[in-house]
């Protein structure tokens, strides 16, 4: 187990190396001159001088690979060209709105997907099993952005039930500590706060959860229904154990191996997905910020969110390898 | 020798249609594919109005279709924010989202089946390498990654196109390695190669046909998923621009007017996207039952 681990680690230099490599190819690639590139076009001659010397731009390309990879391993990812600020703030901002979103449905998506399956699965072939598959069908399907504008439409525009966009109410001033907006009204008590930020996540998580909430009901269900055909299964009926014993406490701990990896697969999802769903919501978030970035052609901004998005997605598929070892101790990697 | 293979040829296309049609879900992927495929074909012919006259006609802007009294007639579906028949605009959308899902999935499988039988065929540090770098290019959200691309290249349908065939390159060219190296370990290929046939005669020959299943297989899905995510290219503007009629670029134009009570124009589009990408969903898993070996055991 533990030299699975190192050996995962080890794994992930030469993955975290091409990332990075790709990451600073885009400046390189952009068209016309990278100091510039990097600088903005409307850039004064002293700043964008200041900027060749900065990253060595006069120098080798693998000499400037590695002065930009010193900067970016202390944390430096350089200057917005838009708003003139440390990128590295700038996403440090907006991750907790990005994070408490893509929780948030991630939560929905695992209980209620998981709910479905089981349910599916040890009521084969009945309507409700239909209705859910049927579901979790056009689920799969689905363009987040278009399902975005319809919950907007139906439960802002029409029903007036739920806020259609923003991470919190404007009338309301609240103190921020840690970024988290459910944390923080939390932590100083202001209930309004709370109420509000939390009927603006409603929809954006809806939203957002519908891909890998469907994805998860399917998998479940055919996970569980492979369970179930099993021998163990059949002893703990005929020992006269209750149906809901046998599905609850026996089936459903062993079906949930695969369950885990899909869930893993699907925050790769949930991250692209978050592109969209918070360009729709006007979310606060990298996803949104990464979009306008593109449009203004804020290039170092770009690169930062990048860098900083396939970290994360190599991240989360690192903690489910190993949760997928430590799950299903038949497993053993060499 | 020749009219005995195409005997065989003929009977498991035969036997796959018979398969299909005995897969309730796929037949009805299959038909709503044809039905856009269709769509897309006839645009001209089946289109009541032009997609995108000029100048346009404001007068027209944000008017219901024929549930409403307030409608124009020969509009069934209503109009956008500058006068332009949505039902028109979404048949020569299925051109638009068609073509560039085809050519995006095309590009994919050019690469993917190159490095894919490069790479498993011939194994060694010419393997290593490019797995790296399908592992590097699996370390980005899909769509990430597309934007990335787009950024280099510049924006625009036949960028996104490209962005997309790239994104998808690495999970064609895994698909076929696997395949590949399948296949190298079987007889017929011991034997192709004690006979002495040149690598390229038995790559083309012999390995490619037999790995056509998966291909087609996962192509119909990738499909799928380019046609959605070209959508989200156009819908975040880095795809189709203005006045092309792409379903996921009509979308953005059109979402800000839902707050004032026009939804056609927002909900049509996106609709037509859910089913094209449910149909070729449907046909996929369908034919994936049928054709993946790995599914029979």
């Amino acid at each position: 187990m533990k030299w699975y681990i190192i050996k995962r680690l080890l794994m992930l230099i030469p993955v975290l190396l091409g990332v990075s490599i790709l990451s600073f190819s885009l400046i390189h690639l952009a068209p016309g001159d990278p100091a510039i590139t990097i600088a903005g076009e409307h850039a004064s001659i002293q700043t964008i001088n200041a900027i060749r010397e900065k990253y060595g731009l006069d120098k080798p390309i693998t000499t400037q690979y590695w002065i930009w990879l010193k900067q970016v391993l202390k944390g430096d990812l350089g200057r917005s060209i838009v708003s003139n600020e440390s990128v590295t703030k700038e996403i440090a901002d907006r991750f907790p709105n990005t994070f408490e979103l893509t929780m948030f449905s991630m939560f929905f998506a695992i209980i209620i997907g998981c709910i479905a399956g089981i349910i599916s699965a040890s009521r084969q072939y009945s309507i409700l099993d239909y209705s859910f598959m049927g579901l979790a069908l056009f689920g799969v399907s689905m363009p987040v952005f278009w399902l975005g504008i319809m919950l907007m439409m139906i439960f802002g525009v029409f029903l007036k039930w739920l806020p259609i966009s923003g991470r919190i109410s404007m009338m309301i001033s609240f103190q921020q500590i840690t970024g988290f907006y459910l944390l923080d009204s939390l932590l100083t008590g202001n209930f309004e706060a709370f109420i509000s930020s939390l009927r603006h996540l409603i929809l954006p998580s809806i939203a957002l959860a519908t891909i890998p909430m469907a994805t998860i009901a399917r998998i479940t269900r055919s996970s569980m229904l492979e369970v179930l055909r099993q021998d163990f299964i059949r002893t703990e009926r005929a020992k006269g154990l209750s149906e809901r014993m046998v599905i609850y406490k026996h089936a459903v701990r062993n079906a949930m191996i695969p369950v885990v990896t899909v869930i893993g697969l699907n925050f790769g999802l949930l991250l692209s997905g978050a592109i969209l769903t918070e360009t729709v919501f006007s979310w606060p978030g990298i996803g949104r910020y990464i979009v306008n970035a593109v449009n203004m052609r804020d290039y170092p901004a770009v690169q930062g969110c990048i860098l900083f998005f396939a970290f994360m997605f190599v991240i989360v598929n690192l903690i489910t390898d190993i949760v997928y070892v430590y799950i299903d101790p038949r497993i053993h990697y060499g | 020798m020749d009219r005995k293979n195409n005997q065989l040829k003929e009977t498991r296309t035969q036997e796959l249609i018979r398969r299909l049609r005995y897969n309730k879900s796929a037949t009805f992927g299959l038909i709503i594919v044809l039905i856009l495929i269709l769509c897309a074909i006839f645009a001209n012919y089946l289109a009541p109005n032009n997609p995108s006259p000029s100048p346009p006609e404001l007068f027209n802007a944000l008017k219901p279709g024929f549930w409403s009294q307030k409608g124009i007639e020969g509009m069934p579906l209503g109009t956008d924010a500058l006068g332009r028949c949505v039902l028109s605009r979404l048949l020569f959308g299925a051109r638009v989202s068609l073509s560039a899902g085809f050519v995006a999935v095309g590009i994919a499988m050019i690469l993917g089946i190159t490095f894919g039988t490069v790479a498993g065929y011939y194994g060694g540090w010419i393997d290593a390498v490019i797995m790296r770098i399908v592992d590097i290019m699996f370390a980005f959200p899909a769509l990430l990654l597309a934007i990335v691309i787009v950024t280099v290249l510049g924006q625009g349908l036949s960028k996104a196109m490209i962005a997309i065939g790239i994104v998808y390159t690495p999970q064609m060219a895994r698909i076929i390695r696997s395949s590949v190296l399948y296949i190298k370990e079987m007889e017929y290929i011991e034997v192709q190669k004690a006979i002495g046939s040149s690598d390229r005669r038995i790559i083309f020959h012999h390995i490619l046909p037999n790995s056509i299943a998966p291909v087609i297989v996962y192509g119909t899905l990738m499909l799928a998923s380019a046609i959605l995510d070209c959508a989200a290219l156009g819908f975040l503007g880095l795809g189709a621009q203005p006045p092309t009629p792409e379903w996921g670029a009509m979308l953005s134009k059109s979402y800000s007017y839902i707050v004032s009570g026009a939804w056609w124009a927002a909900t049509f589009p996106g609709l037509a996207i859910l089913f094209s990408v449910l149909g070729l969903n449907l046909l996929g898993d369908g034919l994936r039952d049928i054709l993946d070996p790995r599914l029979k055991i």
